[in-house]
């Protein structure tokens, strides 16, 4: 009998180099959240202090052990098989321990006050036109 | 859509729902022209306090890839009539995201200040500190390390350019991308605003999720995978270099040649071979025009020491600081580049009025006396010198030239070779009657009104004046849709009138091609009664000689077929809206 395994996969960086800083990525992601604009949108695309030295992307790098899931106190947001996060909005009270605890700023505050979030659904990484975000398997 | 109104003479700001305005004039330049006739008196000097800043965005910004272009109107210091600039960075869509259609401006502060605009707040900061830096790029970081939002907004800064009210001052935009013609610039230091930031967090629900990614999926393809703007992806505008000169329609040293034995040299093929370092895109782009080139500049006095700018180039920066003036090295004519960068200069108007001063100083319209530095084309180092005193403006002649070609060759004599339409500076482009015609046309006097130069390059045959009046103002009329929409211009080719029709459905809008080409029309009739309105006479279009001097891909043109033209323009359409 061969059991197949469901590996876990997260949102990944191919080569950040290449980022052109288009964005594409972040609105992909509150698309996916049936919005258009960047409200919901879980990755940040910047420049690197102006465009004269690049630009890059923030997001949640998948921690085996999640800071910001240690912080919240009603439990919104619980470790992910594979790294990360699930987050359960209807949980969330807002009181955005999470961001402060987040080492990399990558977790983001919506107007409503609750964060956004990658829960590395990999979305965003189809839209990516050149080839800086990747959706893989990942060791659980 | 909601319009953010800021008074800079009460330190006050309102927010309107104008939807009204959106659904009749689409948003960018349809909305731009009535928020102006709405706020303005049209009469007032434009670098008083009665001058009024719209900012305008559209229906598909942050909603579809493209729709990265926001629409400056205002009155224009260097021609004293309307004034619309487009940029693209990452204005739109933190306008957009912070929950804005568009922004209007209005007063005069009395002490220099920035604006930032997060969301649904307003504050007004103190520039006095840093009012006087002159450096564009630097006046950007200090602002960006001092606000919140990085990722998410923009910042919109003058350098010393518009401090110094030169007519031809731009506003800059994530350091690369302007609003670069016409002036915002001076209209900004006329205010005393060092800047505008933007930081936009917000989004709408989609309404149709199904019929909309469907839509938008369709729009990413065409941009990635049909011819439609692959130019863009690859050299960039710089591909256009070596075509038009070989076309002969490339204007050299003040336009006494079209022809620039060094064009190989700056050519967009040497410059992506040589110097490219990096590109980088407007908000929600996926082709990344804008090329970076990486210049290595060691220091003066000590050995192996260096230091590296990157240094954003175009066409027509490459005509405007390189054939223009004969500069045939890349060092040099980045170096130009960057120079004009730096103090927030209009590139091609800086360009030529640098191109009219060397040929009058040839002529001896003018001495030394009145330009300090010996110009003469192909000099690197003269024209460095006088783009600094352009901004400082230490004598008459630099404080008249300041105020652009027209003015000074008014002043100075040599109006046949001072190249501007409607007095705005030439763009690159020599190549035929339709060229020309459409720079005097044209309602914004660019080449990206209605593309003359494109046209000229398809005609198999010279048709009467009237059929190319018509085929530019219908160019003109549709492309009034897109620059309501926003829409990047490079992205004409997959933004028609069809798809344009289904992304409107898809966002819960009906309408049809043929409702959008009448809207361009009506756009196109709006903009031409504010122009009237502003004091704008077709009569007083300055046909300046050179152009029928020197050969282009046409041959030589004649006077009297460019006269034909705009006799039947205003007879046409300009009378009608008296």
């Amino acid at each position: 009998m061969i059991i197949i395994i469901d590996m876990p996969k997260r949102l990944v960086i191919k080569d950040i180099e290449k980022c052109v800083g288009c964005g594409l990525c972040m609105f992909a992601c509150s698309r996916r959240h049936g919005e258009i604009g960047n409200d919901y949108s879980g990755i940040l695309p910047v420049s690197l202090s102006g465009f004269e030295r690049g630009a890059t992307v923030i997001f949640c790098r998948a921690c085996k052990e999640p800071p910001c899931a240690q912080v919240c106190p009603t439990n919104a947001l619980t470790p992910r098989k594979g790294g990360g996060v699930v987050y359960r909005e209807d949980l969330c009270i807002g009181c955005k321990n999470c961001m402060e605890a987040c080492t990399i700023g990558a977790i983001f505050e919506r107007r409503n006050g609750k964060p956004a979030l990658c829960i590395h659904c990999g979305y965003c990484a189809n839209y990516c036109p050149h080839g800086v975000l990747g959706f893989e398997e990942v060791e659980a | 859509m909601k319009v953010l109104k800021i008074d800079l003479s009460k330190y006050r700001y309102e927010v309107e729902d104008r939807k009204d305005l959106f659904e009749e004039w689409i948003g960018g330049t349809g909305v731009a022209v009535q928020l102006l006739k709405e706020e303005m008196d049209l009469r007032a000097d434009p670098l008083s306090e009665e001058n009024v800043i719209v900012f305008a965005i559209g229906p598909f910004t942050s909603a579809y890839p493209l729709a990265s272009k926001t629409v400056a109107m205002f009155k224009s210091p260097l021609t004293g009539n309307l004034g619309e600039s487009h940029a693209g960075g990452r204005t739109a869509t933190a306008i957009a995201n912070a929950g804005y259609g568009a922004i209007v401006i209005k007063g005069k502060s009395k002490k220099p200040i920035y604006i930032v605009v997060h969301n649904d707040k307003v504050y007004f900061r103190d520039a006095r500190v840093i009012w006087n830096i002159a450096d564009s790029l630097i006046v950007g970081r200090i602002i960006a390390e001092r606000e919140s939002g990085r990722g998410i907004r923009t910042v919109m800064r003058i350098g010393g350019a518009g401090n110094k009210l030169v007519r031809y001052a731009c506003v800059t935009t994530e350091t690369y991308r302007h609003f670069g013609r016409l002036g915002l610039g001076a209209v900004f230091g006329s205010k005393n605003l060092k800047g505008l930031v933007v930081i936009g967090r917000g989004s709408r629900k989609i309404p149709d999720r199904h019929k909309y990614k469907e839509v938008y999926e369709k729009i990413l393809k065409l941009a990635l995978e049909s011819d439609a703007m692959k130019k863009y992806h690859l050299l960039g505008t710089a591909v256009n270099v070596n075509p038009l000169n070989q076309l002969k329609a490339l204007p050299t040293k003040n336009l006494k040649a079209t022809r620039f034995e060094k064009a190989e040299e700056i050519s967009g093929e040497a410059l992506a071979e040589h110097n490219l370092g990096r590109r980088v895109a407007c908000s929600h782009c996926p082709i990344a025009c804008i090329h970076i080139a990486a210049l290595r500049i060691p220091y003066e006095t000590e050995p192996y020491f260096y230091k590296t700018i990157m240094i954003s180039y175009d066409y027509e920066l490459i005509y405007a600081l390189g054939s223009m003036l004969g500069i045939g090295s890349r060092d040099g004519l980045l170096k130009l580049i960057h120079k004009v960068e730096v103090y927030g200069l209009d590139a091609m108007s800086t360009g030529v009025c640098l191109a009219w001063a060397t040929e009058a100083l040839e002529r001896g319209l003018i001495t030394e006396k009145e330009t300090i530095v010996k110009l003469s084309f192909g000099d690197v180092d003269a024209y460095l010198k006088a783009i600094d005193y352009i901004v400082k403006q230490p004598n008459e002649f630099y404080r008249v030239l300041a105020q652009g070609v027209e003015k000074a060759s008014e002043v100075y004599g040599g109006k046949e070779f001072a190249l501007a339409f409607g007095k705005n500076e030439m763009p690159g482009y020599h190549v035929g009657y339709a060229t020309h015609i459409g720079y005097l046309i044209g309602l914004r006097h660019s080449h990206l009104d209605n593309a003359g130069y494109s046209l000229d390059q398809k005609l198999k045959e010279i048709p009467k004046p009237q059929e190319i009046v018509d085929r530019l103002v219908k160019e003109e009329e549709w492309r009034q849709v897109l620059s309501s929409l926003v829409v990047c211009f490079f992205a004409r080719g997959v933004y028609k009138p069809e798809i344009v029709a289904e992304a409107f459905e898809a966002l819960g809008y009906e309408t049809s091609p043929e409702e959008l080409k009448m809207k361009g029309e009506k756009i196109y009739r709006e903009k031409l009664r504010l122009k009237i309105k502003m004091g704008f006479d077709p009569d007083s279009l300055r046909l300046p000689k050179r152009i029928f001097e020197t050969e282009c891909f046409h041959g030589k043109l004649k006077e009297e077929y460019v006269k034909e033209a705009l006799r039947y323009w205003k007879e046409r359409y300009v009378l009608p809206l008296v």
